[in-house]
């Protein structure tokens, strides 16, 4: 793994000098962490640098920040590593380096999700298929989605291997992977040492803004995957094939959780754009927005397909949902989207050491 | 003169500062804020502390167990050698308690004790973030209370008429204002960082030592005030010093350029020879008199040697040592007469006796015999390789000089009053504190006396 050279340095001589200060220990996970170090190898800075949610309490807190010669800015110094960590990662890693931080990319993917979605409905349109299989027989669906599903699972749990490879995890116990989800679950770190958020729009000043936005993305997240999970078990083992009525589960779990996608994927992106950049990863910022975008139009196009199943704008609404969903899916290793998954990994490591 | 000269201004941006200025805001009070520095620097030394001391009855906050008043003043006479003013002292240590939640309802987060600090844990409250964000919320509260802050605002001169302040001469971006507050607090803090006064104060020696804090701490409203008669306290050739990494910047290096590790080390001076007993005690009882130790020496530098099996016996500090395979090689590196270094370091192995009893954290008594000077606790020979070695200097923490106020904060001329004029912070530090250090009481100090000024101004401009 060849991680870059100048942004572990930079990374390694700012934790040097938040060791000797140590005045953000109450903020977050991090501080704990470094300071039961004393050097830094590269596995500790990327275990630390994954630990590091960006909420940017101890940038503002920091009496080291430019102007002054030492120069501190942790939360960017992380991020460069975080990001770096996910490229490098990355199985196949060509991917990682091509998606993270290019959003033109993760357009042209989406662009290519629709037309192959375009192509499949008129080669492949079912004869006599009623609803959405008019449009896409069934098994062309699972076809088409069914790798798209699997690949990210497995290119996933590759990367998450060689992340506790690199960074030198022990065996891996349940209770160490529940610690870490309860965490999760809660986003405790979001809030902030001090229980008043993250400064994220103006400064120094504390808000809940951002951890609510991401848990109205992550929760809605999990209601459409939870959706397509029951819509699944129902087509297959109970028999009762799509489209299903307005107060059905799968309806209401999709509607609830791409009503809370959407408009927590739009506030986040304006969020992000009011937030100062060069506290965070400069360089991924277009990866990062495009892919907000991407997920929020998964969210917005499927919301629009429920809206709108019944009209003549089927069809292209299906379509353009489904090459969205497509993309998604090919791109989550490779996306910001794969950070979920490292944080998890990396809270569960901090569990373990913890002990 | 301008005509919307506010009730009260504020000469500085720190802890003490902003207390009062909070304090008067919430009286009613129109209050304007002049700080010098810029703001990325806003805050003074403030922005470099990390706790307050605090008394009180059972846990409070962070605080664990409980510190009385008597426990906190007896803790203030052993390290002032009872050069303390016990009346000001006793309504510092006895407001201290109240401070820690007004502090809180003021936007300021605590935090447990820092590891490596657990000794402090009940008698000193840390803020999350430090200084900075301590001064940070403070600035976010004031604003919200309509306080106006002027940046880059540096004040040049009070113009008094007998007993009252009737002028405030201020510059900014090159042009100069003058204000007629009603009442004005001074919170400008010491003179150490006018390293030409404190050369004055000290001996030529002092143009060596690194200021720990602002580089906007020069005294310039201190000067201003005791040159027109304002009584004045404090030993005016004093200040607190403290031994630090000798590649520290020369201003704002802070916490991190502290070096833990002179207790498991032998120091030299320049000629590679020894001049103190490093194992006299525990570490932060003897950090401020090797200030003094190391001020004395050619050139006011020190440097510190240890050996391989003590390097992680300390805190880790900013700049890495100076590493080396063999005493030749370290002091050709640091720039120490080699031959010396290795004669030295022979002498004091050889004078090393039983090592058995080491125990880093405690005066352990592994000492030195026949040696001079002795080397008295935590005495093991230095022969384990690879070498390390860090430079010190002397290191400014505050001076001591400063206005002398009563219990209302006001500062005097002759024997009266001045009837608009109240000081707050290090400024009048010395009111209380006549040598020495207690960890946390700069910011008691600063916090109480903020508060009882901004009281007293508000109250003054109210009534006018
Ligand atoms: C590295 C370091 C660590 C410390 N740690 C602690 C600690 O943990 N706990 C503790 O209690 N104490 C600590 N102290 C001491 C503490 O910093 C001071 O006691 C305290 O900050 C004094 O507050 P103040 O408001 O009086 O002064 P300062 O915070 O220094 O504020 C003085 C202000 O006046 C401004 N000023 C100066 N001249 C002018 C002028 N002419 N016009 C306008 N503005 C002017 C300055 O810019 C500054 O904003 C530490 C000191 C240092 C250097
Ligand atoms: S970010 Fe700054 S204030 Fe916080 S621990 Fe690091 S050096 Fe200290
Ligand atoms: S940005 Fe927030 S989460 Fe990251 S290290 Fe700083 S305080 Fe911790």
């Amino acid at each position: 793994m060849q991680m870059q050279p100048d942004l572990l340095q930079e990374a390694r001589r700012q934790a040097e000098i938040c060791n000797a200060c140590r005045y953000c220990e109450g903020y977050c996970s991090v501080f704990p962490a470094l300071h039961a170090e004393r050097a830094f190898a590269d596995g500790d800075l990327t275990q630390l640098a994954n630990l590091c949610h960006n909420c940017r309490g101890c940038y503002y807190a920091c009496q080291y920040t430019a102007p002054h010669e030492f120069d501190l800015n942790l939360p960017q110094a992380l991020a460069n590593i975080r990001q770096d960590s996910w490229e490098e990662l990355a199985f196949p890693r060509a991917a990682g380096k091509a998606f993270q931080k290019n959003g033109a990319l993760i357009a042209l993917v989406t662009v290519l999700g629709f037309a192959l979605l375009f192509w499949a409905a008129r080669a492949l349109a079912s004869v006599g298929g009623e609803g959405f299989y008019a449009v896409l027989s069934h098994n062309a669906m699972v076809a088409i989605f069914l790798p798209a599903f699997l690949f990210p699972l497995v290119s996933i749990g590759v990367s998450l291997r060689r992340y506790w490879r690199h960074v030198g995890a022990g065996p891996l116990r349940p209770g160490q992977v529940l610690a870490a989800l309860r965490s999760a679950a809660q986003m405790k770190n979001l809030k902030g040492g001090h229980g008043d958020g993250c400064n994220f729009e103006d400064e120094d000043r504390c808000t809940h803004a951002r951890r609510a936005v991401h848990q109205a993305v992550m929760y809605g997240f999990l209601l459409c995957f939870a959706a397509t999970s029951v819509a699944t078990v129902m087509h297959y083992v109970f028999g009762m094939p799509a489209p299903y009525g307005l107060f059905s589960v799968p309806k209401l779990l999709g509607i609830a959780g791409g009503l809370l996608l959407t408009v927590g994927c739009v506030e986040m992106i304006r969020l992000k754009l009011r937030a100062d950049r060069h506290l965070g990863a400069v360089r991924a910022f277009g990866g990062e927005l495009a892919f907000i975008g991407l997920l929020g139009f998964v969210a917005f196009s499927g919301l629009a397909l429920y809206a709108l199943g019944q009209t003549p704008a089927m069809p292209i609404l299906l379509v353009l949902h489904l090459g969205a969903v497509l993309a998604f899916f090919l791109l989550t290793p490779f996306t910001k989207m794969a950070h979920g998954f490292y944080r998890l990994a990396a809270l569960t490591v901090d569990a373990q050491r913890k002990g | 003169m301008t005509s919307d000269s506010p009730d009260i201004a504020i000469i500085g941006g720190g802890n003490a500062a902003l207390c009062a200025a909070i304090t008067a805001a919430e009286a009613g009070a129109r209050v304007l804020i002049l700080e010098t520095a810029p703001k990325p620097y806003r805050g003074g030394n403030s922005r470099h502390t990390r706790n307050f001391r605090c008394m009180h009855h059972g846990p409070l906050g962070p605080l664990v167990d409980s510190y009385t008043e008597e426990e906190y003043l007896a803790d203030l006479m052993k390290v002032t050698g009872g050069k303390t003013d016990e009346g000001l002292a006793r309504l510092a240590i006895r407001s201290s308690e109240e401070c820690l939640p007004w502090m809180q309802d003021h936007g300021v987060r605590f935090q447990p004790s820092l590891s490596g600090t657990l000794s402090l844990a009940r008698t000193n409250a840390f803020f999350l973030g430090g200084g900075k964000s301590l001064v940070n919320a403070y600035y976010r509260t004031a604003e919200r209370l309509g306080v106006q802050v002027e940046y880059e605002a540096a004040v040049t001169h009070l113009d008094l008429d007998d007993d009252r302040v009737t002028r405030i001469d201020y510059t900014q971006n090159g042009k100069s204002h003058s204000i007629a507050p009603k009442s004005v607090v001074v919170a400008s803090g010491g003179f150490q960082a006018d390293t030409d006064w404190l050369a004055r104060a000290w001996g030529p020696a002092a143009k060596n030592f690194l200021i720990r804090g602002t580089p906007y701490n020069r005294g310039v409203v201190l000067a201003d005030l005791l040159d027109q008669g304002i009584e004045q306290v404090g030993d005016p050739t004093q200040c607190h010093a403290v031994a630090i990494d000798g590649r520290a910047p020369k201003f704002d290096g802070g916490i991190v350029t502290r070096l833990d590790c002179v207790p498991f080390s032998i120091v030299v001076n320049k000629d590679a020879q020894r001049f103190y007993d490093e194992g006299e005690d525990v570490w932060p009882k003897r950090y401020a008199i090797w200030g003094r130790l190391v001020a004395a020496q050619p050139d006011q530098v020190g440097y510190v040697i240890i050996d391989a099996k003590s390097l992680e016996l300390f805190m880790p500090s900013v700049f890495p040592p100076i590493k080396a395979d063999t005493l030749e090689e370290l002091a050709d590196k640091m720039g120490l007469p080699a031959d010396a270094l290795v004669q030295t370091v022979a002498e004091f192995n050889n004078s090393c006796g039983d090592t058995s009893q080491f125990h880093p954290t405690e005066l352990d008594g592994v000492s030195t015999t026949g040696l001079n000077p002795p080397k008295t606790n935590w005495a093991r020979p230095i022969t384990e390789p690879p070498f390390y070695g860090y430079s010190l200097r002397t290191g400014v923490t505050f001076t001591y000089l400063g206005l002398k106020v009563d219990g209302r904060a006001q500062c005097a001329i002759g024997n009266r009053p001045v009837r608009n004029l109240w000081a707050a912070g290090e400024t009048m530090a010395g009111s209380i504190l006549g040598q020495g250090y207690l960890a946390g009481f700069g910011m008691t100090i600063g916090t109480v006396f903020g508060r009882i000024a901004g009281k007293e101004a508000a109250a003054h401009a109210n009534a006018t």
